[in-house]
């Protein structure tokens, strides 16, 4: 076996090592945080929704982490920009794992769909749907 | 049994006695066992979480379930009855193993957590109170961590935290500053399954019983990889678990002093414990039984005493010698690297395990990487978390041996090391 590896393809490596879209919004519309308590990885995604409310005009994160929770976040805010929150609703796991290109580990999963899980329950939040402080990912 | 340069034991004999050691490792982690795309020799590194099973282990569980498995002290047929001695055995081949008196002091749970919870209950809420303390060190497993925290918090006792040094081992200065009348229990960790660091448990029970405390020894590293004696400690209480000496899961260890035990009040009501019981009173079984309440681990307890026969086979002392051995070489080989932390003490004075960083590569991803050429190490806190915030670190790799584990294996991980520091590069 070479230096290749399975779970951490170009892609990934790129994204972690130059993250897009990181950083924070002054004047969010909103913006929420998350962890993974058991890995010390930590998401903070800021979003703008453009003035019909309903498109995602801007969205950035920061935090750290693993390089698979950061990847995906960069991967994610990439995705995003111009979707709707009704889009971004509909999002699930699998769509974070095709996102992300490569098969994650069971024991990672947690890791991958943490910044699809922050922006989501933020969106929540914004509607008020849901009422929580941080949002935690877990298997 | 013999030895095998440049190793104190034979590790290739001992290696074929667990055959989960020929496994591949590769490809679908969704479904158990050997897959076809698997193709990756298992490095098995994490001995600190669990230990692997050797056939005899495997054949006794098997034994029992094809031969005599049952319900004990239940029946007077036969199968019970074979079961009945061949479990209240297994406590007396367990208490020989530590130095105890008798089974009257060996008192089997479901795991070292189990034992302290024991311990905290049976013994705490009775004995803890405003204006008590309990004096732990700075790297306690959350096992007992959070357990005697929270029977502080219900008693009104204070917990006082003796202090890890910056070489990674206990301050004992501070320890027995702390250690004062207001005292009634020292818990420690034996062998520190973040740090390695081996404390000196003797010294922290003299300064217990100076002050009238009761000290209790959290042997879940130390027991599987040492000669441990609970006289030459003179420990009141000592917990470890089955799994990590090549015994099964479900199976822990209390041993107490019969005095104390006798005082203490059962933890757990039912059936199995009791003498007597009206619809008003209810009276204990002797020890250890007035400690197990229901039906017990069984067959993990006829495991444990024939997990004790071959570790004894191959000598306590030996294991430790191999461990040493393996802790320095590993200790030497990651510390030649400048981008490589490695905590807790020297190569020359730790247990069998090291935990380390590489710089740039979150643990979880070094594990992932690891993980993608065969060799397991364990990534995280490992129920460290308080200790893991004072080195400011989120979390660690932690590589530990046992006595299968080769210097090729170690081998194995600096290059696997390796080649996460060059993916990450
Ligand atoms: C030092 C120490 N104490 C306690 C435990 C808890 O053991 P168990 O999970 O078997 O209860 C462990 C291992 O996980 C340990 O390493």
């Amino acid at each position: 076996m070479g230096i290749g590896s399975d779970m951490y393809r170009q892609q990934i490596l790129d994204h972690y090592k130059n993250p897009r879209n990181y950083g924070e919004l002054d004047d969010p519309t909103f913006s929420h945080v998350g962890e993974n308590p058991s890995c010390g990885d930590t998401i903070k995604m800021d979003v703008a929704l453009a003035d019909d409310g309903e498109t995602i005009e801007r969205v950035v994160f920061s935090g750290d982490g693993c390089a698979i929770s950061q990847a995906s976040a960069s991967m994610l805010t990439s995705k995003l920009q111009g979707t709707t929150l009704a889009e971004l609703e509909a999002m699930d796991r699998d769509d974070v794992v095709d996102m992300l290109g490569v098969d994650i580990s069971p024991m990672r999963i947690k890791c991958a769909v943490l910044a699809e899980k922050v922006v989501q329950d933020g969106a929540k939040i914004y509607e008020g749907e849901l009422d929580v402080e941080t949002t935690k990912t877990e298997e | 049994m013999g030895t095998q340069e440049p190793y104190p034991i034979d590790v290739e004999a001992i290696r074929e006695d667990f055959p989960i050691l020929d496994r591949k490792i590769g490809g679908d982690a969704t479904t158990p066992g050997e897959g076809p795309t698997d193709d990756a020799p298992l490095v098995y590194l994490d001995n600190a979480a669990t230990s692997h099973t050797p056939e005899p282990v495997v054949e006794a569980i098997a034994d029992y379930y094809r031969g005599y498995n049952s319900n004990v002290h239940r029946g007077i047929h036969q199968l019970s009855q074979e079961a009945s001695v061949a479990y209240e055995e297994a406590h007396d081949r367990v208490a020989e193993f530590i130095g105890a008196d008798g089974r009257e002091e060996i008192l089997f749970t479901a795991n070292t957590t189990a034992s302290v919870n024991l311990v905290a209950y049976a013994w705490g809420l009775d004995a803890l109170g405003p204006g008590d303390s309990v004096v732990l060190t700075e790297m306690e497993h959350h096992a007992s961590l959070v357990t005697w925290q929270q029977i502080a918090k219900k008693t009104g006792a204070e917990v006082r935290y003796a202090r890890v040094d910056d070489d990674g081992t206990l301050d004992m200065d501070h320890a027995a500053d702390l250690i004062d009348d207001t005292t009634e229990m020292v818990s420690v960790v034996h062998v520190s399954n973040t740090l390695g660091a081996i404390n000196p448990v003797r010294r922290l029970a003299d300064l217990a019983h100076d002050h009238g405390a009761r000290i209790f020894v959290d042997g879940a590293q130390s027991v599987p990889t040492r000669p441990v004696d609970v006289t030459d400690l003179d420990a009141d209480f000592l917990a470890f678990s089955g799994h990590k000496m090549c015994g099964p899961t479900g199976i822990g260890v209390l041993y107490g002093k019969e005095h104390l035990l006798a005082e203490m009040d059962p933890f757990l009501y039912g059936g199995e414990m009791i003498r007597r019981v009206t619809y008003e009173e209810s009276t204990w079984e002797d020890l250890p039984w007035k400690f197990e309440a229901g039906t017990p681990p069984i067959e993990q307890g006829i495991a444990l005493a024939t997990a004790v026969d071959y570790l004894d086979d191959v000598g306590m002392e030996n294991v430790r010698a191999h461990e040493d051995l393996l802790a320095e070489y590993a200790y030497d080989q990651l510390t030649a690297f400048d981008d490589v932390t490695v905590y807790g003490p020297p190569g020359d004075d730790r247990g069998g395990l090291v935990a380390f960083n590489l710089d740039g590569v979150h643990a979880h991803d070094l594990s992932s990487i690891l993980n993608e050429r065969g060799v397991a190490v364990r990534a995280g806190d490992h129920c460290t978390q308080p200790l893991h915030d004072k080195l400011g670190i989120a979390a660690s790799a932690r590589a530990s041996f046992y006595i299968y584990n080769t210097v090729e294996e170690i081998d194995a991980l600096v290059d696997a090391v390796d080649a996460a520091r060059q993916l990450f590069a």
